[in-house]
């Protein structure tokens, strides 16, 4: 293992995030008491209560998630894309690294920039609502799975992109409907039977079941299916990046 | 002693379709100054992305050290250091730590007395702290070669390193490349200035529509098919040849003002004779010069004869 290349890529792409601190760290937040102040006060006056938790406590973790899975994504992907981009990915290239190596250190920044980020929005939202966490251990399983899986698929993307259009396609255009969709702010049941039959389409469903299952003990779908789904999405995407690095494709001429 | 770069039949191939290089071979010795010349789209910039793991091949076996640069990639890579023709850098970073990446990059523990040694030789230290951005283009391409430098190679690749740099670059670089021979560091370097790598190098291969067409000891090329070029500059300017001095295979130039005659130093030359035709012709000259000719010739031919 060349550990000190992974630990030299990691902390120049902490210190990258470092440089940005402030719209990296303030714009969620602010977004976050926004949801909050839009959807816990004007909706939650409405609807009361979802299964005995109130509607404010109820949408923190649809918002833990959606930010986790949108901030791993373009991390991970403007984190490759910009070497590639600047053309200083002929030295990653060239150095004695594996694709793992590779990977661990730009997918481990990504994901840690990300977790730092939900954690914030938790403290934040802590303010707002009670919160109340059953399951501990899966609730950081779950939000560190979700951070790492978005950061690979998320390099996936930066690796793939041919300009800064294409980079912010998936996360934008993809990526945030299906997690207002995903029930972040609704449970599915509250859904027509057919929107709820489209709705297990959507993958996001899943990852915000499980995660809101380690708060309050209740899901839209089992917690072992939420837990396979996410594993299958991280192993789906270390295929794909294994594939990329075995090929070169987009990376080598 | 077995060669630090070893490439046998080695085909690339674009995506596009086209052939950049044809079934090249090629050893480089360890310690040498290898100048690789070839006019603009020879594959130069090609082989070496391939030798450094930026191009994939096509096919053909390369090693460098010994190891092959696919099975034994780490080991490989380790002995390689490479400063691209392009000058790519991160606008945001500063320069001391992008020169410290490259060090951790290749794996190696921290080392501040190496890698204020290298910026100093550079001109460097006093921007340590400056961003990429704020540098002007030589600048960034001394801060490539300090990062090139920072991992210890023992083989150096300098795409162009002089193309489009100010005179105090170009001095500096040479000064490195020689501290760099003197340490046994093998260098491969590519260049248009065809007077340095006369100069710098040992060896010169020159390259054509990707293939290697010529590698020889540069002293031996010089000698091999040095020409010398003898110019008799004439007191009147002639019209024309006489049929006298027909035979000998001469110019006239410099509306014809000279007389210029090319002959080969290995073999007797003809000048006695000529010289007295050119008298007898009641041509009267005022100078002699005569010139050796230049690598610069030397490859223009080649690459004629290529053509
Ligand atoms: N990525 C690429 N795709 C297709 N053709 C390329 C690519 N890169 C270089 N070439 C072609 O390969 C040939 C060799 O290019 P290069 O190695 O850059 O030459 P040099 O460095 O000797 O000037 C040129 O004809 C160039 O157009
Ligand atoms: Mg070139």
């Amino acid at each position: 293992m060349n550990l000190r290349a992974i630990q030299a890529i990691y902390l120049s792409e902490m210190a990258r995030t470092g440089r940005t601190i402030m719209q990296s760290v303030v714009s969620p937040v602010i977004s976050t008491v926004l949801y909050f102040v839009v959807f816990g006060a004007a909706i939650g006056s409405r609807i009361s209560e979802i299964n005995g938790v109130s509607y404010g406590a109820f949408i923190v973790p649809g918002l833990i998630m959606m930010s986790l899975m949108t901030q791993s994504l373009s991390n991970a992907a403007y984190g490759i894309y910009f070497p590639r981009f600047t053309g200083t990915i002929y030295e990653l290239l060239s150095a004695p690294m594996s694709f793992f190596e590779f990977t661990i250190a730009f997918v481990g920044a990504a994901a840690t920039k990300a977790i730092l980020i939900g954690v914030i929005i938790f403290i934040t939202a802590s303010f707002f609502v009670d919160l109340q966490i059953q399951h501990p251990f899966w609730m950081i399983a779950f939000f560190v799975l979700t951070a790492v899986s978005f950061s690979l698929f998320g390099f996936i993307i930066g690796i793939w992109a041919e300009n800064f259009e294409q980079l912010q396609f998936v996360p934008l255009l993809i990526v945030t409907p299906l997690s207002f969709l995903g029930g972040s702010f609704y449970s599915i049941s509250m859904l027509p039977e057919l929107w709820q039959k489209v709705t297990y389409l959507n993958p996001v469903v899943y990852l915000i079941s499980g995660f809101r299952w380690s708060f309050y003990g209740q899901a839209d779908v089992g917690v072992a299916i939420s837990l396979g789904m996410t594993l299958l999405f991280l192993f789906v995407s270390l295929g794909i990046i294994h594939w990329i690095f075995r090929t070169g494709y987009k990376l080598k001429a | 002693m077995a060669p630090i770069i070893s490439v046998k039949s080695l085909d690339k191939f674009y995506d596009s379709g086209f052939q950049a290089l044809k079934n090249l071979s090629l050893e480089i010795e360890e310690g040498e100054v290898f100048a690789l010349l070839g006019p603009n789209g020879a594959g130069k910039t090609t082989l070496i992305s391939t030798l450094c793991s930026l191009a994939k091949p096509t096919s053909g076996e390369i090693r460098i050290g010994g190891f092959d640069i696919q099975d034994d990639y780490r080991e490989a890579r380790r002995l390689v250091g490479l400063v691209p023709q392009e000058i790519p850098t991160a606008p945001f970073e500063k320069v001391y730590d992008t020169v410290s990446l490259s060090r951790g990059l290749f794996g190696l523990p921290k080392n501040p007395d190496l890698i204020e040694t290298i910026l100093r030789e550079l001109s460097l230290w006093d921007k340590k702290d400056n961003a990429m951005m704020a540098l002007s283009g030589g600048m960034k391409r001394r801060v490539l070669v300090a990062k090139a430098l920072a991992h210890e190679p023992r083989v150096l690749f300098l795409d162009e390193p002089t193309a489009g740099v100010d005179v105090e670059l170009r001095r500096d670089m040479w000064r490195i490349v020689g501290s760099l021979r003197d340490r046994g560091v093998t260098i491969i370097l590519t260049t248009h200035y065809i007077g340095e790598a006369e100069e710098m190098a040992d060896r010169v291969g020159v390259i054509n529509n990707g293939q290697i067409i010529l590698v020889e000891e540069k002293k031996a090329l010089m000698a091999k098919l040095g020409r010398k070029k003898l110019v008799v500059e004439l007191s009147e300017p002639l019209e024309a040849l006489p049929d006298a001095l027909k035979h000998y295979d001469l110019l006239l130039a410099d509306e014809g003002q000279q007389i210029i005659y090319y002959y080969d130093q290995a073999k007797d030359s003809d000048i006695p004779n000529l010289l007295r035709d050119v008298s007898a012709a009641g041509i009267q000259f005022r100078d002699l010069n005569t010139s050796q000719s230049s690598l610069e010739d030397i490859f223009v031919d080649l690459v004629k004869a290529e053509a």
